[in-house]
C-alpha cells in the first residue's frame, strides 16, 4: 500500500504541477487581473472596479455581443437543420456511405485559417465564385462579405458548412439507436415520411439535439479567426466578435485588465446561456 | 415510386457532397492558375503555372513553418500521449491520497472555457520570458485534461488480474503501464494521438499570440499573417501557401478517415 502510493503521487505529480501552473493559477489570476490595470511593461496598478465599469459602458464591447449572439442565433439552428438532414439521409440503405460520410466531414480536419481564406474568395464581390453562379442564374452579384448586412450571415454559414460533419457523427450515432420495431409500428399504422420523421425520429433524437445545440454555442461564443481573416471585423464593426475584441485589446492596445475581464463576462455569459438552454430543453439525461 | 425517391436521395447528397469538395479542388487548381485565371469556375488551369508557388515560397519562410508546426504538433502529441497514460494510470489504477482531487479538478476544467484562461496564460509567458519560443508553443499543451480523462476510461477496463500477476511478477507501475497497458490501449492511443495533432497543428490564436518572429511562426500563423498582411500580393499565393498546410492533412485523412472521423468527433463530444 505505501508502495502504491508513493507511484501514485510519482506519476501524477508532473500533472499536478501542469495543473498549477498552466490551469489553476491562470484562472485564479483571470479573476485578480479583473482589477488591475496592466500593460505588461509598468508595474499592474491596483483598477478597483474601473475595468468592470469600463465594461458596462463600452458600447463597442456590446456591440461585439450583439454581433455573437447574431452569429448564434443564425448558426445554431442552420447547423441543427443541415445536421440533422443530412444523417437522416445517411443513415438510409446507401451505396458508398463511408465517401459520403467523409465528404462532409473533411472541412473539420481543415484548419480554421484554410477555410476563411478560400471561402473570402467564394464570397468575393467581383470574381467570387458564388457571385460567378449567382450572374449565371441572372441573380445580382451580392457584395456577401462588404455588406453590413450580409456579412455576419455569410460568415455564420461558412463555420455552419465546416462544423457539419461533426454534427452529422453525433446525430448518425443518434439515429443507430432507434428500434426497428418503433419504425415498423408507425410504419404499419400508415404514418407519411414526414410524420414518421416529425413524430417519431425528431423527438427520439432530442438528447443529440441538445448536444448539438450546446456544443455549437459554446464553438460560437469563441468565434474569432474566421472574422478575424475575412473581415477583419467589419464593415462598420459588424462582425466584430467578442473574442476578437478580447485579443484586440491583449494585443494591440495591451489592457491586459480589461481584456481579461472581457475573458471573464465571456466564461459567465456562455455559462449562463447554456444553463437557460438546458432549462427550456431539459438536460438531455439519456446522453 | 422507389427507384424515383432513391434518385432524389442521390441527386441531392450528391450536390451537397459536390458544394464540400469543389471549393477545395477549386483551391488546388487556382494555385496553379494565372492571376487573371483564378476568378474562374473551370478546375483545369488554361496556362498552368508553378509561379504561385515559387513566389509564395520567396517572400515568406514556408519550409521553415511546415518544420516548426510539425516539431510544435508531433513533441505536443508525444507528450500527451506519455505524461497522459501516466497521469490516467495513476488515476485508474493507483490509490493514493491525492487522486480523488486529481479526478475532480480535471473535471472541472474541462468546463472553464479557454478564453477565461487566454490572457492570464499569455501574461505567464511574457513573465517567464517565453514569448518568441517553442516553449511558448508546447509547454502550455504538454497535457490534455480530454486525453487523460479517455485513457483513464480506457484503462478501468483493463483486467485487475492482470496489474495483480505483473506486480507478483516483480513489474514497477510504469513498466506495467508502458509493456502491458499500452499494447491493450492501442485504439485509445490512437484516438488520442489523432485529435491532440490536429488540435495543434490547426491552432492558430495562441501562436499569435506568443510568437512575433516570423522565423518561429507555425503554418496556420504565418499563413494567416502572410495572407492579411499583404505579403502574398494575388489569391493564388495566398491559396499557395494555404495548400502546404492542408496537402498533409488530406493525405493522412484519405488514409485514415475512419480514425479521424472517430477521433475528432468523439474527443469533441466527450471534451
Amino acid at each position: 500500500m505505501r508502495a502504491e502510493e508513493r507511484s501514485g503521487w510519482l506519476l501524477a505529480a508532473p500533472y499536478a504541477t501542469f495543473l498549477l501552473a498552466f490551469a489553476l493559477y491562470p484562472i485564479a489570476f483571470a479573476l485578480a487581473l479583473v482589477f488591475l490595470h496592466w500593460d505588461l511593461v509598468t508595474t499592474p496598478t491596483f483598477a478597483g472596479v474601473d475595468n468592470v465599469t469600463l465594461l458596462a459602458q463600452d458600447t463597442r464591447f456590446w456591440q461585439a455581443v450583439a454581433n455573437t449572439f447574431l452569429f448564434l442565433a443564425i448558426h445554431v439552428p442552420l447547423q441543427i437543420i443541415a445536421a440533422l438532414a443530412l444523417a437522416v439521409a445517411l443513415n438510409r440503405q446507401l451505396m458508398f456511405r463511408a465517401f459520403w460520410r467523409a465528404t462532409f466531414f473533411l472541412p473539420v480536419v481543415i484548419s480554421g485559417a484554410v477555410v476563411s481564406i478560400l471561402w473570402s474568395s467564394l464570397y468575393a464581390t467581383d470574381v467570387g465564385l458564388i457571385n460567378n453562379l449567382l450572374v449565371r442564374v441572372g441573380v445580382q452579384p451580392v457584395p456577401w462579405l462588404t455588406d453590413p448586412l450580409t456579412a455576419m450571415p455569410a460568415i455564420a454559414a461558412m463555420v455552419t458548412w465546416k462544423n457539419v460533419g461533426f454534427y452529422i457523427i453525433i446525430y448518425l450515432a443518434g439515429l443507430q439507436y432507434i428500434p426497428r420495431s418503433c419504425k415498423e409500428a408507425i410504419e404499419i399504422e400508415g404514418a407519411s415520411v414526414w410524420q414518421r420523421f416529425r413524430f417519431l425520429t425528431l423527438p427520439l433524437l432530442l438528447p443529440q439535439t441538445i448536444l448539438v445545440v450546446t456544443l455549437s454555442t459554446i464553438n460560437g461564443f469563441q468565434l474569432f479567426i474566421e472574422p478575424y481573416v475575412m473581415t477583419g471585423g467589419g464593415p462598420l464593426r459588424r462582425t466584430y466578435s467578442i473574442v476578437l475584441y478580447l485579443y484586440t485589446n491583449a494585443f494591440s492596445y495591451q489592457k491586459m485588465g480589461y481584456a481579461a475581464t472581457i475573458g471573464v463576462a465571456l466564461a459567465l455569459m456562455i455559462g449562463t446561456v447554456i444553463l437557460i438552454q438546458r432549462r427550456v430543453l431539459g438536460d438531455g439525461d439519456a446522453l | 415510386m422507389k427507384t424515383l425517391s432513391r434518385i432524389a436521395l442521390y441527386t441531392m447528397l450528391g450536390v451537397a457532397a459536390l458544394t464540400f469538395i469543389y471549393p477545395f479542388l477549386w483551391m488546388a487548381s487556382s494555385t496553379l492558375k494565372a492571376p487573371f485565371e483564378v476568378g474562374t469556375l473551370s478546375l483545369i488551369p488554361q496556362h498552368a503555372t508553378l509561379d504561385n508557388y515559387r513566389t509564395m515560397w520567396a517572400r515568406a519562410p514556408f519550409g521553415r513553418a511546415l518544420l516548426n508546426s510539425t516539431l510544435v504538433a508531433t513533441t505536443i502529441t508525444a507528450a500527451v500521449l506519455v505524461f497522459g497514460s501516466m497521469t490516467a494510470y495513476a488515476m485508474a489504477r493507483l490509490n493514493f491520497r491525492g487522486r480523488p482531487v486529481l479526478n475532480a479538478i480535471t473535471t472541472v476544467i474541462l468546463l472553464v472555457p479557454g478564453q477565461l484562461t487566454l490572457i492570464p496564460l499569455y501574461t505567464l509567458i511574457v513573465q517567464l520570458g517565453w514569448i518568441d519560443t517553442y516553449a511558448a508553443l508546447i509547454v502550455p499543451y504538454l497535457f490534455n485534461a480530454t486525453a487523460i480523462l479517455l485513457l483513464r476510461q480506457f484503462f478501468l477496463q483493463i483486467p485487475q488480474s492482470l496489474v495483480d500477476s505483473a506486480r507478483m511478477d516483480g513489474m514497477s507501475e510504469p513498466r506495467i503501464l508502458f509493456t502491458i497497458f499500452w499494447p491493450l490501449a492501442k485504439p485509445a492511443l490512437a484516438i488520442v494521438a489523432i485529435f491532440t495533432f490536429m488540435g495543434s497543428w490547426n491552432e492558430v490564436l495562441w501562436p499569435l499570440l506568443v510568437v512575433r518572429e516570423q522565423q518561429l511562426m507555425t503554418l496556420p500563423q504565418l499563413l494567416t499573417v502572410f495572407a492579411l498582411g499583404g505579403g502574398a500580393g494575388s489569391l493564388g499565393v495566398s491559396l499557395a501557401a494555404a495548400m502546404v498546410l492542408v496537402v498533409p492533412v488530406v493525405i493522412a485523412y484519405v488514409f485514415l478517415q475512419r480514425h479521424f472521423i472517430e477521433s475528432m468527433a468523439g474527443a469533441g463530444i466527450k471534451g
